[in-house]
């Protein structure tokens, strides 16, 4: 299915399975995308024993909240802008501020900084308590922008 | 416990302690005091753009944490409680599925509390990498404590 298309349904019908379908590792970690408010949509990971980093804890693998966030940013843009093709990572930096226990976390992110070719994303990461993240993040992308699909 | 019986105990309990490792299919294939590194076969749901045909950076991310974490206890010698308090990936190229990505990982610094860590992650040649990382990590556990909350025993 066209971006387009995909985005459209995510947009006016709240269904964003076509949209994850173009990011197949967002499919495979899980990720649903909570579109209450369309202006603010709210990543979902929804917890899984296959996410664990750490048994004794236990704890959801640090390199999965990263990488849950890398496609929260992914996928924000892919809704937010009217991007033709998926944008490229240039780079991400995480910040743990807590251990993930094992149970849902979710994801905000706002673009902070939008230019023709490089988007700025900064991203949050929280559990049952969203006044205590478990992890800041930001990240660049580079923009498709005119480059022929 | 010597090192050697150390890294070998480190490599036995990777997959199985950290499940996420074996979910993925990360592959030890080095672990001794100066480095970690290790091989993950790509899978098609590691793609992040279907129609350009690339991996998806987070997987790169986690392979990156996973073998730093590795490589920091090896590093250390003994079983200890660390964390992640930052990683910072650059996306040096674009990497493609049908081929490994291999990440090696080192500790160029280890304090009391803090450990700073470089990694690297390549395709077909090293000196090409798709990703570069640094990272800083905290021993949690106090002076002297051995936990087995590190997770791996």
């Amino acid at each position: 299915m066209k971006m387009e298309e995909a985005r459209r349904l995510a947009r006016e019908q709240r269904d964003s399975a076509a949209l994850l379908g173009l990011v197949p590792y967002a499919v495979y970690l899980g990720l649903r995308i909570d579109m209450a408010d369309p202006a603010a949509p709210v990543l979902h990971l929804p917890f899984k024993k296959s996410l664990i980093g750490n048994s004794a804890l236990p704890a959801i693998h640090g390199g999965v909240v990263a990488s849950f966030m890398e496609s929260a940013a992914l996928m924000h843009l892919l809704l937010m802008l009217d991007e033709q093709r998926v944008p490229k990572s240039i780079d991400f930096s995480i910040d743990y501020l807590r251990s993930a226990h094992a149970e849902d976390s979710y994801a905000s992110c706002a673009v902070e900084r939008l230019g023709r070719r490089v988007a700025q994303v900064q991203i949050r990461c929280w559990q049952a308590n969203p006044a205590k993240p478990v992890a800041l993040a930001r990240a660049h992308f580079l923009l498709a922008g005119d480059e022929p699909a | 416990m010597s090192n050697q019986h150390f890294y070998d105990t480190l490599r036995r309990s990777y997959a199985t302690s950290v499940p996420h490792v074996g979910e993925l299919g990360i592959e030890l294939t080095r672990i001794d005091g100066e480095a970690a590194e290790a091989r993950l076969p790509c899978k098609p749901e590691f793609l992040g753009d279907v129609e350009r045909q690339l991996i998806h950076t987070g997987v790169i991310t986690t392979l990156i944490d996973s073998i730093c974490g590795i490589a920091l206890l090896a590093h250390i010698g003994k079983p200890t409680r660390i964390a992640t308090l930052d990683l910072r990936v650059d996306y040096l190229r674009p990497s493609r599925p049908g081929k490994d990505l291999v990440c090696r990982a080192e500790c160029y610094r280890l304090t009391e509390q803090i450990a700073f860590l470089r990694a690297t992650v390549w395709q077909d040649d090293p000196a090409a990498p798709v990703a570069s990382c640094l990272a800083a990590f905290m021993r949690t556990g106090r002076p002297g404590e051995t936990s087995a909350r590190s997770g791996l025993q």
